[in-house]
This record gives structure tokens, sequence and C-alpha cells, in this order.
């Protein structure tokens, strides 16, 4: 028995040539099929990140639980006004990004380049503040491990901020790593994902994804709404925590 | 013996002209193919590397273990024994062992596909397999690691200075791999089925294969950020897990255990998806109730998710959630005995054959459900209590994994290696090497029930002198299964150049697989297959074979 | 072709601009709301106002932005899974956390 042995459909590979276009993978059998399956592909890529960010958030609310005082101190000293625009930066970079799913789509090579160059610097920007803000935990000794200084929780310059107790200002620390650690790694994500729009563009601006293959700008779309997910989380998790209430 | 194998007539018969095997020559066509069939290959060489490896560690650990006195090695490097002995036995064997050789060789052909989903993440998914091996091996070479293949706090951040980050990094790496493997199976399953192929028209290896899957890729990440959480707590220190510094140690085994326990039906739910094939086939009967299995594999993944604190019941977790987790164990203890019940239904009034992947499947069947009833017993918080760290959970994994899941794995090898290689093993051979493996299998593990009960620990390689007859029983046994292990090595690369040719269904089996030639084109099938019959109908099989006498006469 | 009872293809749908500018709106509004709320004492509803306001903008994003609204049932149903399973993750260990009562039991 050979391959033949089994009722077989007989491909009509011959006759439809816009079914078959060059982008079809020889594994797939339609278009939509190859479409379909590299969208499921990519969701379930943003699962396994759900669950890969689920490890710290778990490790972020059992400590906030167990040393309130601290993170609430140690919230406060994150600049909310750079909180607030990084995350109205990021989900403009949201739009900009759909926008551009919506150029390729409608074959708009221009409105593709334009979005994507927009999501670049968007996310540049953020970046950007990011580094700002972390300059400022450097400065300000807030940065975990030796160097590390309890000053400002144990003698807290702001007359509205109860001043901590040594040991309780010492669990700020767990605070800050796990500040670095979830928006580092919320960061790493943001590099690879412009990394990867530079590649877009470039293709973007040689003809590429305007021809009706979509499924790559479709699925980088998908990345980078998670990414800005996270941010959404993180932000009011890591920024306002307990902020004073306004006199 | 009644068989029923069938196979073309010897003198005339030959290798199909073209194959996967040779479509393409050269070192280059199989380290950048894309084919799942070549991957499938290449996972198999580098998981049997490993296992050997791993399985040498098992050799020092017995050997230490003859005698009483710690005299055959320092205690640190035993520590680092059954560590490296656990790390590779599960992350480089056990994990990928059904799932990336005969899940990737096979299940695209099940469901009548020309590849997987993603081919080229298939053959990512292996060279990530290869690195994180790449780095356990630097840790074991460079000194190995200590902690258990449990990594357990504070002990693996701030008590050891052995190479944890390396092992860890290893681990991470490999972890990857399983995820893209779990990736690629569940969408080639949903979006590449052939036309007629329903969902319960699958044959249930690839139920199992998909519920595995969803392990895979909802479970490991956690791993991954547990790790990741470990490896800067070594470096930077903080504080996460140290209770000196006001962190948790349960929290990171809370983090490691929500893997690792779905870890456990990632390893033996592809197993159990062999046995469904195997059973069926040597008993020439559909499985009974092939929706209850079906299902079965995916309560199984599902419910595996809530009850991973079985391993912390005496760590210090809430009373109240030992209950809790301790109630939820029993019941996800349920769709494994559904299984066993089904299989044994499907053997009733068969037509029984005792071919060698016949024989490993029945030592599964025994073997597991006597460790699956003994993780009962431990999952009963009294029991636990004075059985959990002591040899009877060591027995407990290793009748599950081993004799359990070892022989599904070799249960799948011999079953489908007529169709990777389009050749026979020896079946003397190996029935021998089934029925050995089993004698000793069952000489090393089972002394450890005993032993264990009577309270000897795990991890140590000191013991009191009451417990040496159980040791050295168990360590002849081993001797014995680890006989019964090397001769396949033996005779499969014989079968290569000496075995019968198989033709394309030598086991009379149902499946797409068993419809194409042995070993198969490089693109399965030539026009994609229309599907018009359920699973296992072994009377569209008499049909078919019926009606192909009658044209070639 | 004839394909029954093979995987169905989904009809694709494009999202346009009008729809997108009115989630950005949304979600900025959400923004300013969410930070305001921060200088509000609620006590305990403090942390369940900023999470709610956080599951819904991501709702937002995944329904629109991210297209399942347009999505088969499937595709629904697999980013449920993701978060179930997130969720089983976090109540299952905070279960332990809650219940200790440490010094009591």
């Amino acid at each position: 028995m050979d391959s033949h042995a089994i009722a077989t459909e007989h491909g009509e590979h011959e006759l439809h040539d816009e079914a078959h276009p060059a982008y079809l993978r020889h594994h797939f059998v339609t278009v939509d099929q190859q479409r379909e399956t590299a969208s499921f592909g990519m969701w379930l890529f943003l699962l396994t990140e759900i669950m890969f960010f689920g490890g710290l958030f778990m490790a972020y609310l059992l400590y906030r639980n167990w040393y309130y005082d601290a993170f609430v101190a140690s919230s406060n000293t994150l600049g909310i006004g750079l909180g607030t625009t990084n995350t109205a930066v990021l989900i403009m970079s949201s739009f900009t990004m759909a926008m551009g799913v919506y150029s390729a789509e409608t074959r708009n090579r221009k409105g593709l380049m334009t979005s994507l160059s927009l999501t670049i610097l968007l996310g540049l920007v953020f970046l950007g503040i990011k580094t700002i803000e972390y300059h400022d935990k450097y400065t300000e000794h807030h940065i975990p491990g030796a160097s590390f200084s309890v000053e400002d929780f144990v003698h807290p310059t702001d007359k509205r901020d109860v001043p901590l107790a040594p040991d309780m200002a010492q669990h700020a620390q767990l605070f800050f790593f796990l500040y670095f650690a979830m928006t580092g790694m919320h960061a790493l994500h943001m590099i690879i994902g412009i990394s990867i729009l530079f590649v877009l563009l470039f293709q973007a601006y040689h003809g590429a994804y305007v021809n009706g293959h979509t499924s790559t700008i479709d699925n980088f779309g998908l990345y980078w709404h998670f990414v800005d997910i996270v941010w959404i989380f993180l932000f009011p998790l890591l920024y306002l925590i307990s902020r004073h209430p306004l006199k | 013996m009644s068989t029923i194998v069938t196979l073309p007539d010897q003198e005339t018969a030959r290798l199909p002209k073209l194959s996967y095997l040779n479509s393409e020559y050269g070192l280059k066509s199989w380290l950048l193919t894309g084919d799942h069939k070549r991957i499938a290959m290449l996972y198999l060489f580098s998981i049997t590397f490993f296992f050997f490896i791993g399985g040498a560690f098992a050799g020092l650990i017995r050997l230490e273990l003859l005698t009483p006195l710690p005299d055959l090695v320092a205690s640190d490097t035993y520590n680092k024994l059954f560590t490296m002995h656990g790390v590779i036995m599960i992350f480089l064997f056990l994990v990928p062992s059904v799932p990336a050789t005969v899940g990737n060789f096979v299940i695209p052909i099940m469901v009548g596909a020309k590849d997987l989903a993603f081919p080229k993440i298939n053959l990512l998914s292996w060279y990530l397999y290869v690195a994180g091996a790449t780095f356990l091996v630097f840790a074991l070479v460079t000194g190995g690691v200590d902690t258990g293949w449990t990594f357990t706090t504070p002990l693996s951040t701030h008590y050891l200075n052995t190479h944890v980050i390396t092992a860890a990094m290893g681990v991470f790496i490999a972890g990857f791999s399983s995820i893209f493997t779990g990736l690629n199976f569940i969408v080639t399953i949903h979006r590449m089925r052939c036309p007629g192929m329903t969902w319960f028209r699958l044959p249930l290896f690839c139920w199992s294969n998909y519920a595995a899957s969803i392990l895979m890729v909802l479970g490991t990440p956690v791993l991954a950020i547990t790790l990741v959480l470990v490896m800067l707590e070594r470096t930077i220190g903080i504080g996460v897990f140290d209770p000196t510094k006001g962190g948790d140690p349960l929290l990171f085994q809370h983090l490691f255990w929500f893997y690792s326990h779905p870890a456990v039906y990632i390893m033996i739910l592809p197993g159990m998806g062999v046995i469904s094939e195997v059973i069926s086939t040597f008993s020439r009967k559909r499985v009974f109730g092939y929706t209850a299995v079906a299902f079965s594999s995916v309560a199984i993944a599902v419910f595996g998710f809530f009850v991973w604190a079985h391993h912390m019941f005496i760590m210090g977790v809430s009373n109240y959630s030992a209950l809790v987790f301790s109630l939820l164990t029993m019941l996800v203890a349920v769709p494994s005995a559904i299984k066993i019940f089904n299989w044994s239904a499907t053997l009733y009034k068969g037509s029984i054959t005792f071919e060698t992947p016949m024989l490993y499947a029945f030592g599964f069947m025994g073997l597991f459900t006597i460790g699956g009833l003994t993780g009962v017993f431990l999952g009963s918080l009294g029991m636990d209590i004075h059985l959990t760290e002591t040899y009877f959970i060591v027995a407990h994994f290793h009748f599950v994994m081993v004799g359990g899941m070892l022989m599904a794995y070799l249960s799948g090898v011999h079953f489908w290696w007529p169709k990777m290689t389009g050749r026979m093993y020896p079946e003397s051979m190996s029935q021998l090497s089934a029925v050995t493996t089993f004698i000793g299998f069952i000489l090393t593990f089972f002394p450890q029930f005993i032993v264990g009960y009577l309270g000897m620990p795990r991890r140590y390689h000191a013991y009191p002198p009451e417990f040496q007859v159980l040791n050295v029983l168990s360590t002849a046994g081993a001797t014995v299964l680890g006989i019964g292990y090397l001769l396949p090595m033996l005779y499969m690369p014989w079968s290569l150049k000496y075995g019968k040719i198989a033709g394309s269904n030598p086991w009379q089996a149902t499946g797409l697989e068993w419809q194409i030639q042995s070993p198969p084109l490089t693109e399965n099938f030539v026009d994609i297959p229309i599907m018009d019959h359920e699973a296992y109908d072994y009377d569209w099989l008499a049909h078919q074979t019926e009606h192909e006498v009658t044209t070639v006469g | 072709m004839s394909n029954t009872t093979g995987p169905v293809s989904h009809e694709h749908h494009i999202v346009g601009p009008k729809t997108y500018l009115l989630i950005l709106t949304a979600l900025m509004v959400l923004t300013a709301t969410t930070t305001g709320a921060a200088f509000i004492n609620m006590g305990v509803f403090s942390p369940i106002v900023a999470l709610g306001i956080a599951c819904l903008k991501a709702v937002l994003v995944i329904l629109f932005f991210m297209h399942i609204r347009y999505s088969s049932k499937v595709m629904m149903l697999t980013v449920g899974a993701g978060f179930f399973t997130f969720l089983v993750l976090i109540t299952m260990t905070l279960s332990d956390y809650i219940s200790r009562n440490w010094g009591l039991w």
C-alpha cells in the first residue's frame, strides 16, 4: 500500500493561482488556514507570557500584603507624573500599532510605514522615561542591594509620610526588587518589540505586508498589545498603591 | 505464540525508493530540516544519549546504597549524583520523551497533515533542547549541582556554592523547548486536521498529547520565572525567598510546584496515549469508551493544575489549604483510573497477542496502577506526614515514571519503529528485553516501598543497617534493569541494517500513519486524505485489505 | 473544496479607525480616572477600584485592539483559559497565605 491507498482530495493547485500565492507554505491548504494558524500560535505564545509574568505578580501580591507600609512608602517615591505619562504613551502606541494593522489590511503602504514609525517612536519615548525613572532610583539610593539606603523611609522628608521602623524599611528593598524585576522584564519585551518593529519597517518599505499577507503585522500587533496590557496592570500596582490624598 | 504481524514477502520486499530518510543527503539537510520526522529522529538520538547519562548516575546511587555506610562517595558528591540524575531524567528525558520523538513523528500524519503547523519552530525546539542540555552538561563537568532537582530555597539561593545558576539556566532553556513543542501540537491538532477528521475521529494518542501540550504551554512558563527569581536571588540576594530578610521560602515552592505537578502529567499523558494505541491494536478492538478516555485526558490536564501543594504538606502551608489540596488530589486520581478501566475493558474479549509493544503496555498497566494507588496514599494527609521525604515517595514516582512512562515510551518506540525506519526489530530479543525490564524494575523499586514505609529517608546515602537487605535487593534489581535497557541499544541499531522489511502496516493497525509507506515520504501524503471512518475501525481496515488484494491480484 | 468537517475558516473582519479611536479615548479616560482615584482614600476599596479599572482597560485592548471581539469561539476560549490558569495560580496560592494563622494552629 502506498500513499494513494486512501481516498484523497485532488488538490486544485494548478487551477487557482490567487488561492495559492507565493507566500502560502507547502503544508497549508489555504491562505485562511495559514493565517488563522499563525494567529492561534501567537495567542498561545501570549498565554505563556501571561503565566510567565504571573509568577512575578504572585510574588508582588504576597509581599505587598506582608509589608504593606513599606510598599506604600516605596510606591510613593515613584514619580506619578512620569508613570501616568508612560501609560498614556504606551496606550497611544497600541493605537498606532492597531492603525498599522488596519493599513496593512487596506494595502496602504505609506500608512503602514507611518504607523510603524510612530509606534517605534512612542516605544522609545517610553523607554526613555523609564531610563529617567531608573536613574532617579539610582541617585536616591533605592536600588536594592549593597547601595540601598533606608534613610528616606526611616526619616522621610515629606511631613505627610509616616516614618517606618528600620526592619520594615529594609523590606522596601523587596518592593524595589519587584519593581525592577517586573518593569525590567517588561522593558526587555519592549526592546525586543522595538527591534522587531525596525525590521518590519524595513520590510514594509520594500513592499511587504500590503500584498494580502498581513499575518506578520497582525501577530506582531498582538504581541505589542500584550506588552501594553502588562503595563496596564503594572502601573496601578506599582505606582498607585496609596497616594496621599490631595489637600 | 500467535501474532498479528503481517510482513511483505521478504524475498521481494524492498524499502521504498524515496522516503524522508533519503530525500536529501548531508549534515545540513538534517540540522536545518523542517521535516517533523527528521526532527523526531534528532530528538530520539539526543534523548537516548541523555537517558544513559542519567542512568549512569542512577547506577552510582544504587552502588553507594549497597552499604549502610557513606563509603563510596562524599555527602556533597552524593547530593550531586541524585540531583543530576533527577534533573537529567526529568527535563532531558521524560518531559520530551514521547512528545518530541513519537509525537513529532506521528501526530501530523495522524491528523492527515503534511507537517506540523510551525516546522521552523519545531526545529527551534530541538536546538533549545540541545542548548539547555549543554548548560546542564557544563554544570555537570564543572562540578555539578547538589540542590536536588527541586532547587529548594533557601538552600539553592543562599547556602550552596555549586553551579546552581548554570543548571537553572539549562532547565530554563529546555523549558522553552517544551513550550514550543506543546504550542505546535495544539495548533496542529486544532487547525491542520484533514477533511473528515473530526475531533472524535482522532486517535486517542492525539487527545493525550493535546492535553499534555496544554500543560506544557500554561505550566512551564511559571517554572521559567521561578528559576529567573532563583538566579536573581543568588546574584543580588534581596531576600525574596530568604526568611532572614522577610522573604518566604514557601513562595518558591508554590511557584515551583505549580509547574512541577502538571509536569508529571506532561510526562505521563503522552505515554497513556501510546497505551491507547497499542492496546487497541494488539487486542484487535476499538478502545472501550473512546469519549471517556478522550475527556479523561483533558480532565487530568485541568485538574492537574489544582493539586500542586500536595508536595508541600509538611512544609508549612496552612492546615486549611492542605485539606483543600488533599481533597483535590483524590479527585485527580479519578480520570487516570477511568483510563485504566477503559483499557481493561478494551482487552476484555479482544484477540490479544503478545508482541513487544503489548508486553510493555501490560507492564505499564500493572505498574502504573500500583504507582497511582500509592499516590492516593500519599495524597491523604495523615499518611503523607509519615511517608513524605522517605523512599516510599521515591518508589511511588519511579513506579509511575519508570514502570509507567518509560515502559510506555519503549512501547511507543517499538510500535512505531517499523513506520519510522521501515524495518522490524528482532521480536524475540525485544520480548526478552521487555520481560527483563519488568523483572528488574520490580526488584529495584518494590523494596523501596517497604524500606520507605519503615522510615528510610530519601536523599541520604547513609542509612540504619537494618535496611541493608532491601537496599541490596534494590541494587541487584537495578543491574537487571540496566541490562533490560541496554539490550535495545544493541538490537535497534542492528535492525536498521538487518531487520525484516516491515511494509506499511505490519501490525494491521488502523490510523492514517499505517496507510502510508514505511518510512513515509517527506510530505507524508501525496494528496491530503479524507477521513471517512471512526478511529480504531477494524472493519474498515478489513475492507481495505480485502479491496487491496483483489485489485493487486 | 469540500471541507465540511475540517477546521472552519473564520471570516476576516477588518476593524476600522473609528473603533480604534473610540477605544483609545476610553483608555485615556480610564487612565486619568485611575490616577485620580489613587488620591482618594477609599480604604479597602482602593485596590479593588484600581484593579477593576485595569481589568476594564485590558478587556478593551483584548476585545478591540487584539480583535477577539471578532474572532472565533476557539480564540475566546483560548484567551479565557490563559487568564483562568493565571487566576488559579494567584487564588490557590493566596488561599494558603490567607488561611495561615501563625501562632494559633
